[in-house]
């Protein structure tokens, strides 16, 4: 009974951890989804360059690990400026398959430049030797990283809804969401509003990438493998919404963890059933306005 | 050569739709050392043809249509490899009736949504079946494949060859079959009716069109071609691995379809040629390069040419026609 309460806990923790990170991804791509109705397979692409970034800012160029993560979030979020301006802005009128195809394209792409740049093989983090080690809580040990992460990505999130619900550039955002057209009329230049939150979303994704590179391998079919659990955690989270996304990442990541901790010969079984569930049952999604 | 299909088409047979027939016999001829290449090549015709049914003529865009593919080369893998049904012609049709039943069960569930929640169910369809082909290695071998796959020779005369002759012969026949029959499907009044679906659902519901089972059906069809062609692959390789599954094996085949044109069913011909001649020729040397060039031609074909190298071609020869 101690053993199962205490692996409960664990599961609990560590699903925690990885639902956080899978939030952090992909809040980006709800935004940018629900703002511009872009069907962006390519997410993916970003959390891994966040992931690169840091690995080499550290072990190449001694970089703090503190600073690497701000390096991660600016370069990319940086480089997402260039695309969107360049080359997404001018899908934006297109139908779903060609922005399908487009991104598709894109983690083609971006899987031959890691692979290129960095080899097959995943890289790993250096941490910094206060992130090592455990954390008591409670008379609990936890890995002291998981709970950087956690404490870490809450305070992402908490200046992340302030900043959607309680400031004039928040505002803007929702009312673009709500109503594209309205928005327009009323003075708001939503082609600058695009490529800013573009820019945060895409942002957010590479520093959940570098955040989370000891959780999500990072390694250069990382697009490919991790796509289906950002898209659903936005599927089934709900297009356009900050909180859908986080009760769909939350329960993502342990609903998994939990899966392959007791039921391994299952894999993400469950994880995909669950997925086609819910979507048949509320096709917006959990949070979803339309449907 | 544009097969928009409708009441008003000519559906007779043109000259140069004879083309691909002459020079895939051709080919047979002249390039024996080639031959299992070109099973493969005209394997991805068939599988590209199903696809282009549901994406190109009835709008439906997909992630997961490697599930019905792979499933059909399951099913005839295990039929041949665990269960000892070793006629190639039971196999296929068995694997056809494993992919309309997939097709059947799935499609009539996830075609009530549209948009992002369609894609991402599909996507969750071969990735549940790619799931349980790797964790249920008992059956399906796993990670590891599934090997031992007997085929008998056809009808019990034409024993599958070491040079891949009957393969090629037998994949070149059932493509023919495949292909007289999305030809039908497209010029019948249903493949009107699935036209009008891509260009204007709320109008075909305007009109009393059964929007959704005419969905269901297509997706059926297409379901069930597709797991033929997976049975084909399965008994020209006698082996099943998981690449046959998953959302990248999806994407490839998106990728082929798109590289030929898209809703003008010969689009599904050139796209997996191209696409697995370069393959053979510059994947193994460069893999890291074919990913590159890959991701490079599909943005550029999204950003320019969207009727893929047939789009292309109408256009050269609209601007000869003009000139001339």
């Amino acid at each position: 009974m101690q053993s199962f309460l205490a692996s409960i806990v664990s599961v609990a923790f560590h699903g925690a951890a990885f639902g956080m990170i899978l939030y952090v991804i992909s809040v980006g791509l709800s935004i940018t989804m629900g703002l511009m109705g872009f069907a962006n397979l390519a997410h993916g692409v970003f959390a891994m360059a966040g992931g690169y970034v840091l690995t080499t800012a550290i072990s190449r160029f001694g970089v703090p690990f503190p600073l690497a993560l701000v390096c991660a979030f600016a370069a990319v979020a940086l480089g997402s400026v260039v695309l969107e301006r360049l080359l997404y802005s001018r899908l934006y009128t297109a139908g779903d398959l060609e922005q399908v195809l487009f991104t598709i394209g894109l983690i083609f792409i971006a899987v031959a430049v890691a692979r290129f740049v960095y080899g097959t093989l995943q890289k790993p983090v250096m941490l910094p030797p206060y992130l090592k080690g455990q954390f008591a809580l409670l008379g609990r040990d936890f890995p002291a990283y998981r709970v950087f992460i956690i404490a870490f990505s809450a305070v992402m999130i908490v200046a992340l809804w302030f900043g959607i619900e309680r400031t004039r550039w928040g505002a803007m955002v929702r009312a673009a969401v709500d109503n594209r057209a309205m928005a327009q009329s009323v003075g708001i230049d939503t082609r600058r509003l695009f490529t800013l939150t573009f820019a945060l979303g895409s942002g957010l994704a590479g520093l959940g990438g570098a955040l989370g590179a000891d959780i999500i391998a990072i390694q250069p079919t990382y697009p490919f493998e991790n796509l289906v659990y950002f898209l659903i955690v936005v599927a089934v989270g709900g297009l356009g919404s900050l909180r859908g996304p986080f009760a769909a990442a939350l329960l993502i990541g342990v609903a998994d963890t939990a899966c392959k901790y007791w039921l391994p010969q299952f894999g993400a079984f469950f994880i995909y059933l669950a997925t086609i569930g819910i979507l048949l049952w509320r096709p917006a999604g959990l949070f979803g306005r339309r449907s | 050569m544009n097969h928009r299909g409708g009441y008003s088409a000519d559906t007779r047979i043109r000259w140069p739709e004879w083309l691909p027939w002459l020079v895939a016999l051709a080919a047979f001829f002249l390039l024996p050392e080639y031959l299992s290449l070109g099973a493969r090549i005209l394997i991805y015709i068939l599988y590209a043809l199903s696809l282009d049914l549901i994406l190109g003529y009835a709008g439906i865009i997909t992630l997961g249509h490697s599930a019905y593919f792979g499933f059909g080369a399951y099913v005839a893998g295990v039929l041949a490899a665990k269960a000892g049904v070793t006629d190639p012609l039971v196999q296929l049709v068995a694997a056809a009736a494993g992919g309309a039943l997939l097709g059947i069960t799935t499609g009539a569930i996830i075609l009530r949504t549209r948009g992002l929640t369609l894609l991402m169910l599909t996507l969750a369809i071969t990735s549940v079946c790619l799931e349980i082909a790797n964790k249920a290695t008992a059956l399906t071998g796993g990670a590891d494949g599934l090997s031992g796959v007997v085929v008998a020779p056809i009808l019990g005369l034409f024993k599958f060859d070491l040079y891949g002759k009957t393969a090629y012969l037998y994949c070149l026949a059932m493509l023919f079959v495949g292909w007289a029959l999305v030809r039908r499907i497209i010029y019948s009044p249903f493949g009107a009716s699935l036209t009008g679906l891509r260009e204007n659902s709320i109008r075909m519901h305007a009109i009393g069109a059964p929007v959704y089972w005419r969905l269901v059906l297509v997706y059926t069809l297409s379901a069930t071609i597709a797991g033929a062609a997976g049975a084909l692959l399965t008994q020209t390789n006698q082996f099943v691995g998981l690449n046959v599954l998953g959302f990248e094996a999806g994407g490839e085949l998106l990728v082929m379809l798109i590289l030929g044109g898209v809703g003008r069913v010969y689009g599904a011909f050139v796209g997996p040629l191209v696409y697995l001649l370069a393959q053979d020729q510059l994947a193994k040397q460069f893999p890291a390069y074919w990913y590159f060039g890959i991701g490079v031609l599909l943005v550029l074909v999204v950003m320019f040419a969207r009727g893929g190298i047939l789009g292309i071609a109408d256009q050269a020869l609209a601007k000869l026609r003009s000139k001339a």
